[in-house]
């Protein structure tokens, strides 16, 4: 409704909406993906075929998709965020019971020949309905532990859901951009303390659990903290990814092996080189120019995402984008802890990069919405 | 609810703030990430270089071992063997040129053995890979590279398996065969398995390899090794095996499998044989056959171009995928419809002439003198055709097409084997779909006695048989068990047929082969508790009539049987098929007695089985068989051990 106080007639209307997208964001968008098809083009041993040439094609359809939702009025997805978010909260239920089981987890429903990971969806749906939620809540209210206690039930339920996929990467990835729209919406200070005191108490009881017939996390998810904690416990199994993945990217050195030159990646057999793991084949090709490349486009990417927020009059919009942003930080800053031996490796992909068409489309999907939030920004 | 601008701008102001302080979080980790990666690429790079070239962690393959294949008493069809053989990865060896021509002066490879495996080490699409320079080496070639490995680098021997088929052509039609992985194979899969990529990995090419590939490959194990600069294996860190594959035990009896395609020498023939009470297919026989372990490492030209020219067409499974007018072996299927929908009552009676007149057209009774007035039992008896014109025009193609359904023909069975036929039950709609024509009175009435467009396979007269016999939906299977765990037995509830009809059919049967005037009693059995019960088929390639013995082979009718056994207690169904043998009552129905006959009694029969004029004929091909038969002559050495 904070839309309304502000002047509508100076939005544009019609195709003239191309002009006023977030250009520069759709060139840094670009710019990242490329840096993916190029390395999916090295990992393939210099072949297109079997993922640079689908990454490409569905990195077209993105954008045609991110323009489009760019170009529908702002006020039209707040409207529609209750219902996304229950649809994706439907569909995580859906594939808890019918759902088919890929590498040891529950994560894929299909429709017809079109494969959904409601997972993904829920990432941007969730921060969606956080940011609808938010621009209704009066701004005397939102402190109350009433209107506290139902945000952290939207976020809690979707989250239990892909807990018991099992996706930890995913879980958290929600638990912690829901947090970050909480923060950004102005919840006291006080609950936050409060929420990181239960996450600790959490964690103890998770790690108690091991090994009873209780126990809340599966094995191999144990084992990857374990290794993280200690990677030299086990440096054959778990610990191999870390292991590899380090000498892949420190022996990058300064400028790297030179493009498609890189042995690690090739020979290290890991099992994800072209999803997970990729950010470390392009540490070792280009090495810590190519890496600090990448982080910087990132970095711009979330800056002008922010800096698109702070402008933006309108509080949906503004906590939207802001969301948005949090949750793409968050998928770059996991995965490349990650492959940094930083973080326990947990199943995120380096977004845009990481071979993996659901991601990249509800990705750029979701910056369609922050195209629309800067195309319908009151003026 | 409109706000206070007041109220907006405050929240703005606050969002702002907080959207700040989280950027600059968030800038601040980058940081923490950029100074890592510093930390790791440049201030520790060396480090990491030298962990890189010196000392590096490989993980290899280890392929699983394939499932065995056994019959239905635990006899081997196809078993694993050790082979051993020479790997050499490329970029190990320096010049590998030079060392792939030390290895061969020093196991003797020919040259053209070394060109063939030099074109494979130039390849260079999979890098660090080891590729296999010699196959099927020597137990002393083996210690001869291992003796001279230091002046070989990169050269390595490794043991591995092949696949072996002790059962040679026997089994060739069942189990099938394996072969290496083509990039054919590979393109088909949307995920390949990694250890499809293991140079020289066999997975199944036909029938049970390769339609239960899933459950015989099992899952890739792997070895973990320390190699040092120049890629050699210093020392194995960590094994851990894969997952064999699944054994597999088929309903075959091998033995009566042996006998079968031993008594189908010399003939372009099919039979198959289910198990009434389960719809296990105990023989599933297609002569000639060819030996599959030819195929395994690749055949020669020399071996192949004659299986391929071959007239009898040795690599088609004739059982499952050759489709043939069933002739008169429809006729139960005709007459079924005709009597289940009340047109017409077993005992209603028929002129035959020896023609009948249909829209302006004579079609001919096969006898024709005609055979005066004939009844359901006379008719099958006599196998007079007429008889089926008759009903048919009283019926239509649709009921006839759909009764022959329900036993199971014109129905693609689940078996795993490949190239499955579904034969063909025509109807008005089919017609006008694929031929563009409308169904012409004239069609009904040649599908009535199994010829025009009327298709069928012997395993889908063998399932229509073991139907009529049993009353029961049976359905063929030909996988027992799995890693020991039996497998379900697929549909076999009641057809809803009326008994009485099934019953007179059965009877009809039964005079076919055993009533001095049915076209099958020469090859009637006489052993109480054994009758056999069936039909004759001959079903025309050519239009004329002419007599078989004065055209060419591939213009002769082909000789149909289907039986069953014992009548009143059927155990066995069976359908055999002699192409372009002749008459059904000459070509087909003795073959179907000798096989009957031998899986009712488990092995060879009694001679009095036999009537008594044919025992001195059938004691010689006895003698015969258990000559080429050889099943016979491993029961001399190996049972009484």
């Amino acid at each position: 409704m904070s839309y309304l106080e502000h002047s509508v007639k100076s939005v544009p209307t019609g195709l003239r909406k191309v002009l006023f997208l977030n250009w520069p964001l759709v060139l840094l968008l670009t710019a990242v993906a490329g840096a993916g098809f190029l390395m999916l083009y090295s990992v393939a041993g210099g072949n297109y075929a079997p993922w640079a040439a689908p990454q490409m094609k569905r990195f077209a359809l993105g954008l045609c998709l991110m323009i489009s939702v760019g170009m529908v009025p702002i006020w039209i997805w707040r409207n529609l965020a209750g219902l996304a978010y229950g649809i994706s909260v439907m569909l995580l239920i859906g594939v808890e019971l019918f759902g088919s089981v890929g590498m040891g987890a529950q994560r894929w429903i299909e429709i017809g020949s079109f494969r959904l990971q409601p997972s993904e969806m829920t990432k941007i749906t969730l921060v969606m309905f956080l940011a609808a939620y938010y621009d209704w809540l009066p701004a005397k209210k939102i402190s109350r532990p009433m209107w506290v206690l139902l945000p952290v039930l939207i976020i809690i339920i979707p989250t239990v859901l892909v807990l018991k996929q099992p996706d930890l990467g995913t879980a958290i990835l929600l638990l912690a951009a829901g947090g970050g729209l909480m923060f950004l919406a102005g919840v006291h200070w006080a609950y936050f303390a409060t929420v990181v005191a239960a996450g600790v108490g959490l964690v103890a009881a998770v790690f108690q659990s091991r090994g009873t017939d209780w126990q809340m996390i599966k094995d191999y998810q144990f084992r990857r903290i374990d290794t993280f904690l200690d990677p030299a416990s086990d440096p054959l199994n778990t610990g191999y990814h870390i292991a590899q993945s380090k000498i892949a990217l420190g022996s990058g050195g300064w400028t790297g092996r030179g493009y498609m030159q890189g042995t690690q990646s090739r020979l290290n057999f890991l099992p994800e080189k072209h999803t997970d793991f990729i950010f470390t084949t392009l540490a070792e090709e280009f090495g810590f120019v190519g890496g600090m490349s990448l982080l910087v486009l990132y970095a711009l990417i979330v800056v002008f995402c922010v800096a698109s927020a702070v402008m933006n009059k309108d509080r949906f919009a503004s906590l939207l984008t802001l969301g948005i942003a949090l949750n793409f930080f968050l998928f770059f800053a996991v995965n490349m802890s990650m492959v940094m031996g930083l973080a326990p490796v947990v199943g995120v992909p380096l977004p845009l990069v990481s071979y993996g068409g659901s991601a990249m489309l509800v990705l750029l999907l979701a910056f369609g919405l922050v195209q629309s939030a800067h195309v319908h920004r009151p003026r | 609810m409109r706000r206070s601008r007041a109220e907006t701008d405050a929240s703005h102001t606050k969002l702002s703030r907080r959207a700040a302080l989280l950027g600059g979080v968030q800038l601040l980790f980058m940081g923490g990430l950029a100074a890592r990666m510093r930390h790791l690429q440049v201030d520790q790079a060396d480090q990491f270089r030298l962990l890189a070239e010196e000392n590096r962690i490989n993980i290899r393959l280890i392929p699983p071992v394939r499932g065995e294949i056994f019959d239905r008493n635990g006899v081997q069809l196809a078993k694993n063997v050790p082979s051993y053989r020479i790997v050499m990865v490329r970029e190990d060896a320096g010049d590998f040129r030079a060392v792939m021509q030390r290895v061969a002066d020093l196991i003797n490879l020919s040259p053209e053995q070394t060109a063939r495996a030099l074109e494979e080490l130039e390849d260079n699409s999979a890098p660090f890979l080891p590729v296999t320079i010699a196959e099927d080496v020597s137990w002393d070639a083996v210690s001869a590279v291992s003796v001279n490995a230091p002046a070989l680098p990169g050269v390595s021997p490794e043991v591995g398996s092949t696949r072996v088929y002790p059962r040679g052509s026997d089994f060739a039609h069942v189990v099938g065969r394996v072969g290496r992985v083509s990039p054919k194979d590979l393109e088909a899969l949307e995920n390949p398995d990694a250890v499809l990529r293991i140079p020289r990995f066999q997975i199944g090419k036909i029938n049970v390899e390769a339609r239960e590939e899933d459950l015989l490959r099992g899952t890739a194990g792997n070895r973990q090794v320390e190699v040092n600069a120049t890629g050699r294996v210093m020392r194995e860190l960590e094994r851990r095996e894969g997952q064999s594959g699944a054994d597999l035990q088929l309903t075959i009896d091998a033995k009566l499998q042996n006998y079968v395609q031993a008594r189908l020498r010399g003939e372009s023939a099919a039979v198959v044989i289910l198990d009434c009470e389960k719809g296990d297919v105990v023989a599933n026989s297609s002569a000639p056959s060819y030996d599959p372990n030819l195929f395994i490492g690749g055949i020669l030209s020399r071996d192949y171009d004659p299986l391929l020219n071959d007239k009898y067409r040795p690599l088609v499974n004739k059982t499952v995928q050759g489709a043939y007018p069933p002739g008169s072996c429809f006729k139960m299927m005709t007459a079924m419809a005709a009597i289940e929908a009340g047109i017409i009552g077993p005992d209603d009676t028929v002129y035959c002439p020896g023609h009948l007149e249909v829209g302006g057209r004579r079609f001919h009774c096969w006898k024709r003198s005609g055979h005066g007035w004939v009844d359901l039992e006379t008719s099958l008896k006599s196998s007079c055709d007429v008889y089926y014109y008759d009903l048919a025009l009283k019926v239509g193609i649709e009921k006839i097409s759909a009764m022959a359904n329900r036993f199971g023909l014109g129905i693609k069975h689940d078996l795993a084997l490949s190239s499955v036929n579904s034969g063909l039950t025509p109807t008005k709609e089919w017609k006008l779909r694929q031929r563009g024509a409308d169904w012409v009175i004239g069609d009904t009435v040649n599908a009535s006695i199994g010829q025009g467009f009327m298709l069928a396979t012997p395993m889908q007269l063998a399932v229509m048989t073991a139907r009529l016999a049993t009353g029961r939906e049976v359905t063929p299977r030909l996988i027992k068990s799995v890693n020991g765990v039996e497998q379900p037995v697929k549909g076999n509830g009641p057809l809803e047929m009326r008994d009485a009809n099934l019953r007179k059919m059965r009877k009809s049967m039964y005079a076919v082969v055993n009533d001095r005037r049915g076209t099958a009693y020469r090859s009637r059995i006489i052993a109480d508790g054994m009758r056999m019960a069936g039909k004759t088929g001959t079903s025309q390639v050519r239009s004329a009539v002419v007599d078989n013995k004065s055209v060419p082979w591939e213009q002769r009718d082909h000789a149909l049987f289907v039986s069953f056994a014992p009548y009143d207690n059927p155990r066995f169904a069976c359908a055999v098929l002699v192409e372009h043998g002749g008459g059904g009552s000459t070509a087909a129905a003795p073959i179907a007695r000798d096989v009957m006959l031998q899986a009712l009694y488990g092995g060879e029969p009694p001679l009095d089985a036999y009537p008594e004029g044919d025992r001195g004929r059938i004691k010689a091909q006895q003698r015969a068989l258990r000559d080429v038969q050889p099943d016979a002559r491993i029961k001399k050495g190996k049972d009484q051990a």
